[in-house]
């Protein structure tokens, strides 16, 4: 065991956790809001793939890395646009039109990315995101180096927990994003239009997702694979449910998936896996799966999730 | 002035125009990708036409390619009808392939070990459908949710098997010991790959028609989805209808894996289905959730599977553009159901 601990408490441990947990934190905080709002994506996986892919793209043919960031947050938005289009404008089913997303998506992206780069037996890489250290926070002894001498797009996702929480919770925005999606029949009648509460949080957690998807392809693998997001998306539903649909929770459990992942990745590593690495990226599925079942009993899920909303009807 | 107005009844001949319609705009949208790689439209459409339903080696090629699409989309369509939202079919599929490649490993005679490779399969699909609907049912858990949660528990659970216990430790790949010889599917005809799995799920269809629209339990399963108050008030246990519902579906996925293992692939390997649980939604919701409509509507999407690789070589279009064909064949499918629900109707300004 003391091995074991060992390497918890080293720097490149930490560090990695927190690389780990980025993307995470911004799909998590993404759904989160999408939820909050009374609307399912099921697309993220879908989008994230796809926003991995024009980021890497935009950002190898420009050079510039934060253009192939704008790139993935626009596709984010545009995507999670045409799934509020479907979902809050047509009022169609929120689970069938997010799946129809993730696949649509995500075939958008193998075959543009194919049309662009080709079939080459070495997959086109960029140089990614170097790490940028914080003047004097860095050097802190070990929670300086492992969190203060990272990416920007990490110092991003840390900054991104409560300036999401303070939304949420502190603007008048943010208030109408809680009541549409609680009770959108009463934010209704106080004069706050649905329709147009719950395509923003949508469109606003599509960006979110857009980053997570640029973190993954220039930040993490500094390269665009089929596999760059492999079940991250969802993944990041799971931690939406398993941080109860609030900000700090959300990223408190995606800090807390990061950390079960690095363990098994060390495990791995070192040898010292009697078991199946496998079954540490299970937890986080059976955890929310038991924890949506003990929850239930006092009903912390936004009421009017996966509820359209028809002004017309009754 | 046009509006939309609420229609109470729809057409019969809806069920057939609205799936043309939504394929209709789905290969004119993807003609414009086509385009983009500089390929002509109609080529490209005829080569995968051609490739796929052109000759009778190619229609079994794409039969077999629809066999497990047939599986996960009635799976899918029966779930649905009760609105048990089932978005699990991939878990349950590959379930029932782990399931069906355990027991055809154990030597025995070939019938045998088919029909006990058909009914582990159809177990075990129906186990990992069972939870979703069990945590629905005591303790209201959102089935949409635990039901895709699960098919991520099941890929790492399978590929824990066949990294670990059943790794190939000649070679160390990732693949599980091949099934017996005496349990793979007969072919059914000389020189093809079209095996018994894809008869019996072309069987398998009309049977869960008669059931849902003939039988009590099918009556349950409807009543269920359409108006569960009613259905409890006319005395119908909604819960037991759901926990039925949930084992059908699942054991219909499961059988999609049983088919891979028996018929195609003869062992499990991770990449076993590329997304068959997935594309079993889209299928259902072109079959407009009619377990005879999901025959023609697999075997649509089969053919472009087939279909584009052929196209691929020939026109250089990246054979992706079947995924793309997917996903907007199911998006649009969901506007044209719109359809069903409201009436466009000129309005006269002037009376």
């Amino acid at each position: 065991m003391s091995a074991v601990f060992e390497q918890i408490f080293q720097v490149g441990f930490l560090a990695a956790i927190i690389r780990i947990a980025t993307p995470l934190a911004f799909a998590t905080l993404g759904e989160m809001f999408s939820e909050r709002a009374g609307v399912l994506n099921l697309g993220i996986e879908g989008i994230m793939l796809l926003s991995a892919m024009t980021g890497f793209t935009a950002a190898s043919l420009s050079g510039s890395l934060w253009l192939g960031v704008l790139a993935a947050v626009l596709t984010g938005m545009l995507m999670s646009a045409l799934h509020a289009l479907f979902t809050v404008v047509l009022g169609l089913s929120q689970h069938v039109c997010g799946i129809g997303v993730t696949l649509f998506s995500s075939g958008l992206a193998y075959f543009l990315y194919r049309l662009i780069f080709g079939q080459q037996s070495v997959p086109p890489n960029i140089k990614g995101f170097q790490t940028l250290p914080i003047p004097v926070l860095s050097d802190i002894p070990v929670l300086g180096p492992a969190v203060f001498n990272q990416f920007s797009l990490v110092y991003m996702a840390i900054l991104a927990i409560p300036l999401a929480a303070f939304i949420l919770y502190r603007t008048p925005w943010g208030l109408s994003v809680r009541m549409v999606g609680e009770n959108p029949r009463a934010a209704d009648s106080a004069g706050v239009s649905v329709i147009a509460t719950r395509f923003q949080a949508v469109v606003l957690g599509g960006a979110l997702m857009g980053l997570a998807g640029a973190f993954l392809s220039m930040a993490q693998f500094n390269a665009f694979t089929f596999g760059v997001v492999s079940g991250r998306g969802w993944v990041a539903i799971a931690l939406v449910v398993f941080g109860r649909w609030d900000p700090w929770r959300s990223a408190g459990a995606a800090l807390l998936f990061a950390f079960v992942d690095a363990l098994q990745l060390r495990m791995q590593a070192s040898g010292l896996g009697h078991i199946p690495y496998e079954a540490f990226l299970m937890l986080p599925f059976i955890f929310t799966i038991v924890a949506m079942a003990v929850m239930s009993r006092n009903a912390v899920a936004p009421s009017a999730l996966l509820k359209p909303f028809r002004r017309e009807e009754r | 002035m046009f509006r939309l107005e609420v229609r109470t009844s729809t057409p019969a001949w809806f069920n057939l125009a609205l799936p043309l319609l939504a394929i209709g705009a789905t290969l004119v949208l993807c003609s414009g990708l086509i385009a983009l790689a500089g390929a002509g439209v109609l080529e490209a459409y005829s080569v995968m036409f051609t490739a796929s339903l052109g000759d009778s080696y190619a229609i079994t090629e794409t039969m077999v390619r629809a066999a497990p699409m047939i599986f996960t989309g009635l799976a899918v369509a029966v779930a649905f009808r009760a609105k048990f939202w089932n978005i699990g079919a991939e878990g349950q599929l590959l379930a029932g392939a782990v399931a069906s490649c355990f027991v055809g490993a154990i030597p025995m005679p070939g019938p045998l070990a088919m029909v006990l490779m058909a009914l582990a399969g159809a177990a075990a699909g129906a186990a990992v459908a069972l939870v979703p609907a069990t945590l629905r049912v005591k303790f209201k858990v959102d089935d949409v949710v635990s039901s895709l949660l699960l098919n991520s528990v099941i890929y790492y659970a399978l590929m824990a098997l066949i990294e670990g216990p059943w790794k190939d430790s000649f070679s160390g790949y990732p693949i599980s010991p091949p099934i017996e010889d005496s349990a793979n599917f007969p072919v059914l005809l000389e020189g093809t790959r079209l095996h018994l799995g894809v008869i019996v799920a072309l069987l398998t269809a009309p049977l869960i028609w008669f059931l849902i629209v003939r039988t009590t339990l099918g009556f349950r399963i409807r009543v269920t989805g359409e108006n569960p108050e009613a259905a409890r008030y006319g005395g119908i246990n909604v819960e037991r209808v759901l926990i039925s519902t949930a084992l059908l579906s699942g054991a219909l996925a499961g059988l999609a894996g049983v088919g891979e293992v028996g018929g195609v692939h003869f062992q499990v390997m991770s990449d076993i289905s590329p997304g068959y649980g997935y594309s079993g939604i889209v299928v259902a919701m072109l079959a407009r959730l009619n377990p005879l409509g999901v025959v023609p509507a697999a075997i649509f999407l089969a053919a472009v599977m087939t279909g584009a690789e052929a196209m691929s070589r020939a026109t250089g279009v990246p054979a992706f553009l079947s995924d793309v064909i997917q996903g907007t064949a199911l998006l649009a499918m969901l506007v044209a159901l719109l359809f069903t629900a409201y009436r466009i109707r000129r309005v006269g300004v002037a009376r």
